[in-house]
């Protein structure tokens, strides 16, 4: 008698609310810039704006060229400053997180306001804003997101590996070359992904540190979004662009982990 | 032949000024296959660690060859581990993983020659890629691996892990070989096995083997000589037999090997009293009514007709268990303190049966108590009040305030409680030797004194409990100082 209810609230149940903030902010918005892109001013069907982003009409691929570049370098020196500082806390702090909430502290503060800040720091040090100073505050930006996964991953090392190596004969840079470092590649790639794609979309700090003179993708996308250009076709290509980018770069980052999760199921 | 390849001499090792390793010396002869034995905690691994140079002595030093080793790091010692979880390097395959070794290995390159100064110069270069793998292969060979070079190593079992871990460290040809309860991690009969290969490589190989382990029938069965530790401190070394057969104290005796440890005054030489029933034993040279520790092997006690001349003593059977190739039988003794004994025999009898003991005198073991009462400082708190061990005791006693006083107290005197907040200390209990009416324990307070304890309840090691003393069997006596003050 009591099966007329035919909504039962099992654990599925759960998911519905993700489910929908999923499909009206995610998937909705997608749809809407995906449709966007194939549109020209007047609403008609066009492909207009893949040629006039392919044909590097607006400069949008130039932009993109730098943007890629500055990202590369970003990360790059992120893992240049974040590797050693990573080891350094793995090896000599690895029960005390107070070392690590130190370099994580500046996450706490709204990234706008770091930003405008840092500015106002190279300004009162008469500073001359451009590449150096954004280079500057993109590095100050991400490197959390640098050190967080390679101290974890260097925290798991097992400690006997190091020994086995000192066991075998390496001595101290060699234990390093021959264990740890490609122990720690699962860390590195994280690393990497967690700072070269952001850094590549990122906007507003290009534009804050350079006094608008390096202008990045994630400034291009925003300023063909705005009222003033209203390009919204040009921006929604771009847009495109950026996911698929984003898409193969996390295809790869999960190729290189399933080969490591393969290794290491016991 | 006294060729000792390690000197371990009065080695100790503490952490955060916590003694682990307790002066230990120690010496291995080359060739040999030793075992460190012992319950875990015991400092055996400590010991292992300090040999290969992971750990550095407090204090003491380490001789390889006659040379002093104590710091020398471990890339520098010839000397291998296989680690107790294998720690075989995920990130390469079988192969890659016993050639770490060997790729940074130096050999000498020709004959030496010499230079204008008149020194000689001996050129030396890495392993060629054929060399390399040429030992690798044998090395394979040897564990039965052959076809596993290309292997990820966590694609092995346990049992070709360990295999693998074995390679690796042997194909280094190290002079001594360190083993970390390599056998740990395996099943039982994966176990047997690997102990029988061990030991066929230890006789082909003829390098020396340090075996650690708390399983002390692997012990038994491999070694050449058991080194047996308790607390970081070494309790006995010797051949498995000797180690079996004459533990040095009720400690060896419980660890190794099932036995009934029993308390016991020796009456006079060869004769033995226990509960009121009087032996006939083998030692001499005790003092005349010394109270001592007898300890018999289960098998060594044969069940007779009560009426047979044999018959040392009566007892109640209490249980009678097959085990495969014995009766394991459970059995309390008449008179007028009852103990219960264990008993390995090929008769079967039957529970509630009276049966007759024997024992022959030479399977009496007889060893000297290792303390007698408790016995430690202490102070005079407040009026009957002595202050010693981080507590305050209540105590009878016409002592001042502040006198310096020694503490007295019997075994039977102190009391254990199940929860620690209702004695007047707490602590830890480090070791349960059951006596045959009564369990021994030793517990140790948290200011790391040990207290000797009888009492008739079961607790298990790693236990907390509190220690009550009742007042008057507290025995205070003042600590003349009339000596020093001179």
């Amino acid at each position: 008698m009591k099966k007329k209810f035919k909504f039962r609230f099992t654990r599925r149940a759960f998911a519905y609310p993700y489910m929908i903030f999923l499909i009206v902010f995610v998937v909705v918005p997608l749809v809407i810039i995906l449709i966007n892109a194939f549109l020209d001013d007047a609403n008609k069907f066009t492909f207009q704006n893949f040629v006039e982003f392919f044909t590097d009409a607006g400069g949008g691929l130039t932009v993109l060229g730098n943007s890629l570049i500055i990202g590369l370098v970003t990360t790059l020196i992120c893992l240049a400053i974040g590797y050693p500082v990573a080891y350094l806390l793995a090896k000599y702090h690895a029960n005390s997180r107070v070392f690590v909430l130190l370099f994580i502290l500046p996450m706490w503060v709204n990234f706008l306001i770091r930003t405008l800040s840092t500015k106002a720091i190279f300004m009162a040090m008469d500073v001359e804003l451009g590449m150096g100073t954004v280079l500057f505050g993109m590095v100050y930006n991400y490197l959390p997101y640098m050190i967080l996964p390679l101290h974890t991953t260097l925290c798991s090392i097992d400690h006997s590996y190091i020994e086995a190596a000192e066991d075998l004969g390496a001595d101290k840079m060699t234990v390093f070359l021959k264990t740890v470092l490609p122990l720690s590649v699962p860390g590195i790639v994280s690393g990497i992904t967690m700072t070269f794609i952001p850094a590549i979309s990122t906007f507003a700090i290009s534009e804050i540190l350079s006094s608008s003179k390096i202008f990045l993708f994630g400034d291009a996308i925003n300023m063909h979004f705005s009222k003033t250009t209203n390009s919204f076709g040009v921006g929604s290509v771009m847009s495109l662009v950026m996911l698929v980018l984003v898409v193969v770069a996390n295809v790869i980052v999960n190729l290189t982990s399933k080969d490591e999760e393969a290794a290491s199921v016991l | 032949m006294d060729d000792k390849i390690i000197e371990i001499k009065n080695v100790s090792k503490s952490y955060n000024n916590k003694p682990v390793v307790k002066n230990i010396s120690l010496s291995i002869r080359r060739g040999e296959f030793v075992t460190l034995l012992g319950p875990s905690g015991c400092g055996k691994t400590t010991t292992l660690r300090m040999i290969a140079g992971f750990e550095q002595p407090t204090s003491g030093t380490i001789l390889f060859n006659g040379e002093d080793i104590t710091l020398l790091p471990p890339h520098k010692r010839n000397i291998n581990t296989v680690f107790q979880k294998y720690a075989l390097f995920p990130h390469l395959n079988v192969f890659g993983n016993i050639a770490f070794g060997l790729k940074m290995k130096t050999i000498p390159d020709g004959e030496p020659t010499t230079d204008k100064r008149g020194n000689k110069v001996q050129k030396m270069r890495h392993l060629t890629k054929s060399e390399i793998s040429a030992k690798v292969n044998a090395a394979l060979k040897m564990v039965d691996l052959e076809d596993y070079g290309h292997r990820a190593v966590n694609s092995l079992s346990g049992g070709q892990q360990q295999r693998v871990a074995i390679a690796r460290a042997l194909v280094n040809e190290p002079q001594v070989l360190l083993l970390d309860e390599p056998l740990g991690a395996l099943d039982l009969k994966m176990r047997k096995d690997m102990q029988l290969e061990l030991m066929q490589m230890h006789k082909q190989l003829g390098i020396t083997f340090v075996y650690v382990t708390h399983d002390q029938e692997e012990a038994l069965t491999m070694s050449d000589t058991i080194v047996v530790m308790k607390d970081g401190e070494i309790q006995q070394i010797g051949t498995p037999t000797k180690v079996y057969d004459e533990p040095a104290n009720a400690f060896v005796a419980d660890f190794i090997g099932e036995s009934n440890i029993l308390s016991g005054t020796m009456v006079k030489d060869c004769c033995v009293e226990i509960s009121g029933h009087k032996f006939e034993c083998v030692d001499k040279g005790f003092k005349s009514n010394e109270p001592i520790d007898v300890i018999i092997r289960p098998e060594d006690i044969k069940i007779v007709e009560t009426s047979s001349k044999q018959c040392l003593v009566e007892a109640e059977v209490l249980s009678c268990v097959f085990k495969g190739d014995h009766y394991q039988v459970t059995a309390l003794t008449f008179g007028d303190e009852r103990n219960e004994i264990i008993i390995h025999d090929n008769v079967e009898v039957k529970t509630g049966d009276t049966i007759g003991l024997y024992i022959k005198p030479f399977d009496f073991h007889i060893m000297h108590k290792s303390r007698l009462i408790n016995e430690l400082d202490g102070e005079i708190y407040d009026r009957n009040i002595v202050s010693m061990c981080g507590g305050r005791f209540e105590c009878v006693t016409d002592l001042p305030e502040s006198t310096q006083v020694r503490v007295k107290v019997d075994f039977d005197d102190v009391e254990l409680t199940d929860d620690e907040e209702d004695g007047t200390i707490g602590a830890t209990i480090i070791s349960a030797i059951y006596k045959g009416s009564y369990w021994q324990y030793i517990v140790r307070t948290d200011n790391y004194y040990d207290f000797f304890v009888d009492n008739d309840y079961e607790w298990s090691i790693g236990d907390r409990v509190g220690i009550k003393i009742a007042p008057e069997k507290i025995i205070v006596e003042e600590v003349q100082h009339s000596e020093e003050e001179v």
